[in-house]
């Protein structure tokens, strides 16, 4: 265990930058996202949550996958250049790292989304256990530890010092990099702060939530459910909650036309829009009733049912927190624990 | 559950991305029927750009307009090119049917899974039917079997379209496919028409009226409507929905169960299909 | 909150209305639901508090194509909305009861500054204080009643209701700003600070879609951005450029039409004062063709839709953005 002055964390950054992208929550106009540092950027690690999950740091919004140019008529495909150069990902909270661990099983099964694991291959991942858990967060129902994240290297807010303990070969070879700037640390100080934070989360009101008749047999006995019609009314088919989820991955593949060629591209899209499924024929959702559930029935049902019981939700609450019409996950749950 | 996050040590050592699709050139244009064409595609090269088995997919692309899936409709046993049959019915084909022998388009796959030729098929006797455009798929599967013929048992085949102008391969039937011992050809269409002479009424009801026996195992392929009364009509029959194959088609866009889109239930038909038993089918929420 | 209960019971029951839309109490205080209830029973859930922000005009839209009459309880400026609607035929207001709720004033939890927000006492209606007071995870801690209103709240159109068939409940003006101040400190700018300035706000959007579906005035069965013949990168925040362009083409295409209801800015998860834009448009429109308000006369002659010869002459039009700063 390590630790370093708050105080003298901007020397840590300048340092990581001079060799890696840093990637760390950075206010703008009055929002909180990760973002590359600069010299001027306004670090911020008071904001518990960001507005955007960091997923995008590895799946971006949008990226190029390849460009296409044609030259008396012969069609040439360029692929898009993998990342290749080591970066650092500071400050992900332990629901956001597990968000990561969800996209994975997505774009790490075979065949291998070379974009995504270039960039998973390159990141290194600093976690910082969370200081102060808010209403809307229940990560602690799907099993994580807020106070312990996963992570390359762990990092704890005490105080005036940030703690700092590398788990993984890529963290410690950060770690040697940077070792001039770190003292030794004693562990019993983190523990200490594991504690106070695993008191809170005991009290958060959705700490007692209950995942009882999720999972892969849900996929059978609660897809016709009546409760769904009730549930999505007020839903106004907008992207918020899968723009900011950390684990919704589902993306779209369009065309850009650059005037001197064509520029295929990758973009998130949302299982809420009515186009998600639109074919020349016909679609086969019509109705956001039945778009709100594919949503919900594939983070609690579908793919714990293909992902040995994992759940694609971490419990981050930021659907919780930014849904206009104050709809979320946590109310899907809870509906279908009451008909129980 | 929560699992430890295990370090990303995925190597790049990985090449092209089954994103990324390979360019083809447009050989040959067969025009089936007034809305679709079938079209040869090769390497530029020459031969094909790939291997794959009856029922695969693959994404046809023209840059700047767009991609769609589409079920290859030669057989693996031709070793010299690959062909698509493709209806105009949007953007995509549309552009695709303004196109020239010679002209590059891109291609990638094959994707999903396949007609079990090689395994479940292998020694039984084949029922195919088939409706329109959906005759696509099938073929690719009635070429492979009749290229192997000794692997399987008789062979009957169902087909019909809203007129004789709408059959597509019709010359391939006639010529190719009847001509083949143990075949038996059944074609029809919706409604009487002036030179044509065979048999006149829809797919479903022609099946009742030939009544097949269920030493088969049936490949049915078409629109909604007509798949849900055949399936009843083999039901009637005495088929089980074990003996009876089909293929799904959803919006697709990756082709490897990543971008979500064809997701029902816990499957994605692009990767886990398109081709599905019924009682597999049965099995899948009522989204498709 | 009762009488609005009863009364809404008596009209399920006596058959005048098929359903109510109201508000459904959440799992807080400030976290209500946009709801329908289908009977008197449902109604058990029906909440009216300070976070009833939510605009409940435009589910009015999909409720005209059901059938019978549907309750719906409308704030002052919601009444303007739904007028707006009337006006372009989006609504139908035979098949609608409307109960003009009081309003003294809308919160947003987002402004009120404390962590672990488990619930606010003071937040009532029509009983509400003038100091909230916020029981957290890490204490309690107190916020004025108006440091938490939404930023529409701080230019409220008035107590009045548009539209309505009967009214229940008293309104407060919480009216404490000028509601053109912020556009005119925008007009105040050099071009290249204005262009900082759109640039740093529209480069969070994430492109949700959260402000044009909210938006009583985004009604169009299919929207030009979900077009596949419009070429533009749709869901995707590819460039700077497209960002923009989403919001302005928007901002363009509401102009004379949006009544300011402040819809866009509240459901904006990156906070983006989008309402920005849109008052824009009026305060030019109230300059351009004298003083004219969306959502107050469904007959009313609209200024960008009706010829006069006293209009403006497109010159000046054009110009409008520079000598009227």
């Amino acid at each position: 265990m390590l630790k370093i002055k708050t105080a003298d964390l901007p020397a840590l950054y300048e340092r990581i930058a001079q060799s890696q992208d840093l990637f760390l929550p950075v206010r703008s106009a009055g929002q909180t996202d990760f973002a590359l540092w600069q010299k001027d950027a306004q670090v911020d690690l008071d904001t518990l949550k960001t507005v955007k999950s960091p997923k995008d740091v590895f799946f971006p919004q949008s990226e190029t996958l390849y460009s296409c140019h044609r030259e008396d008529g012969k069609l040439s495909v360029t692929p898009e250049e993998l990342c290749d150069k080591p970066f650092v990902v500071f400050g992900m909270k332990a629901c956001d790292v597990q968000g990561i661990a969800v996209l994975d099983k997505v774009f790490l099964s075979e065949p291998v989304d070379s974009y995504y694991a270039a960039r998973r291959t390159h990141g290194t991942i600093v976690a910082l256990a969370c200081g102060r858990p808010e209403t809307s967060c229940f990560c602690t129902v799907f099993g994580i530890d807020p106070a312990a994240p996963e992570g390359d290297v762990v990092t704890w807010m005490v105080d005036q010092w940030l703690y700092w303990d590398a788990k993984t070969d890529k963290g410690f070879a950060l770690t040697d990099f940077l070792h001039d700037l770190f003292e030794p640390a004693d562990e019993s100080t983190v523990e200490q702060v594991k504690t106070a934070i695993r008191a809170i989360v005991k009290k958060l009101p959705y700490a007692d939530l209950s995942l009882e008749g999720w999972g892969a047999q849900a996929a059978d006995t609660r897809f016709d459910s009546p409760i769904w019609e009730q549930l999505y009314k007020p839903c106004l088919a907008c992207g918020t909650c899968t723009f900011v989820c950390p684990t919704c991955q589902c993306y779209d593949i369009k065309d850009y036309d650059t005037g001197s060629g064509v520029q295929r591209y990758r973009c998130w899209d949302s299982c809420m829009y009515s186009d998600f499924t639109m074919m020349a024929h016909g679609n086969n959702r019509t109705s956001q009733m039945q778009r709100f559930r594919q949503r919900f029935m594939h983070k609690l049902a579908y793919f714990p049912a293909n992902n040995d019981g994992v759940f694609s939700c971490v419990g981050c609450g930021r659907c919780v927190d930014k849904c206009p019409s104050h709809l979320n996950i946590v109310k899907v749950i809870k509906a279908f624990g009451k008909e129980d | 559950m929560s699992e430890p996050m295990h370090e990303c040590k995925y190597n790049p050592g990985f090449m092209r991305d089954t994103l990324i699709p390979q360019v083809g050139i447009i050989t040959d244009i067969r025009t089936e029927t007034p809305d679709v064409k079938t079209f040869r595609v090769n390497a530029p090269g020459g031969g094909k750009l790939f291997e794959h088995m009856p029922g695969q997919c693959a994404m046809v692309c023209a840059p700047g307009v767009g991609e769609a899936m589409f079920s290859i409709t030669s057989s693996p046993t031709n070793k010299e090119y690959q062909e698509f049959s493709i209806k105009r019915c949007g953007q995509l084909t549309e552009h695709l049917h303004s196109l020239q022998p010679g002209d590059e388009i891109m291609v990638r796959g094959p994707y999903g899974n396949n007609f079990p030729v090689e395994t479940e098929l292998k020694g039984q006797n084949l029922l195919f039917i088939a409706g329109g455009i959906a005759l696509a798929p099938l073929r690719s599967v009635i070429n492979y079997v009749l290229d192997n013929r000794d692997n399987y048992g008789s062979i009957d085949i169902l087909y019909g379209s809203r007129s004789a102008d709408d059959l597509v391969q019709r010359k391939e039937i006639e010529e190719v496919w009847s001509k083949v011992p143990g075949v038996n050809i059944y074609l029809t269409i919706d409604r009487e028409q002036a030179g044509w002479d065979g048999h006149v009424g829809f797919v479903p009801n022609y099946l009742k009226e030939i009544g097949f026996t269920t030493d088969k195992t049936a490949i049915l392929c078409g629109p909604p409507i007509m798949i849900k009364f055949c399936l009843q009509a083999l039901q009637e029959m005495g088929f089980s929905k074990e003996q009876v194959y089909t293929t799904l088609e959803l919006r697709m866009k990756c082709g490897v169960g990543k971008c979500g889109r064809c997701n029902i239930g816990t499957k994605y038909v692009c990767k886990d299909g398109p081709v599905f038993r019924f009682d597999q089918v049965d099995e899948l929420p009522n989204e498709y | 909150m009762q009488e609005l209960i009863t009364r809404a019971k008596a009209l399920l029951e006596s058959g005048e209305v098929q359903r109510v839309l109201g508000w459904k109490q959440g799992e807080h205080i400030y976290d209500p639901e946009p709801a329908f209830f289908d009977s008197a029973e449902a109604l058990k859930d029906f909440v009216y508090n300070g976070f009833c922000g939510a605009n409940l005009s435009k589910y009015m839209i999909e409720a005209a194509k059901l059938e019978g009459k549907t309750l719906v309880f409308l704030k002052p400026c919601d009444s303007y909305s739904f007028v707006q609607l009337m006006k372009e035929h989006r609504v139908d207001r035979e098949k609608a009861h409307i109960i003009g709720v009081g309003c003294k004033g809308k919160l947003s939890v987002n402004k009120i500054d404390a962590d672990g927000i488990l619930d606010i006492q003071g937040a009532g209606y029509p009983d509400c204080a003038d100091t909230l007071t916020v029981d957290t995870l890490y204490g309690q801690t107190t916020v004025s009643y108006k440091d938490a209103m939404l930023e529409r709240c701080h230019v409220c159109k008035g107590k009045e209701h548009m539209v309505c068939d009967e009214q229940i409940g008293e309104s407060a003006d919480t009216a404490d700003s000028d509601r053109f101040a912020q556009v005119a400190a925008i007009e105040a700018m050099s071009p290249e600070e204005k262009f900082a300035f759109f640039q740093s706000e529209l480069s969070k959007c994430i492109r949700c879609n959260a402000c044009r579906n909210v938006c009583p005035a985004c009604s169009c069965r299919k929207c030009v951005f979900d077009s596949t013949k419009f070429d533009s990168t749709q869901k995707a925040n590819t460039t700077s450029f497209e960002e923009k362009m989403f919001h302005i083409i928007r901002a363009f295409h509401v102009a004379g039409r949006c009544t300011d209801c402040g819809e866009c800015s509240r459901v904006c998860p990156q906070g983006i004062p989008l309402h920005l834009f849109n008052r824009k448009f009026i305060k030019d429109i109230n300059s351009l063709y004298g003083e004219y308000q969306a959502g107050v006369d469904a007959q009313a002659k609209a200024p960008l839709t009706s010829f006069t010869q006293e209009d403006a002459e497109p010159s000046i039009v054009a110009e409008g953005g520079l000598t009227h700063a």
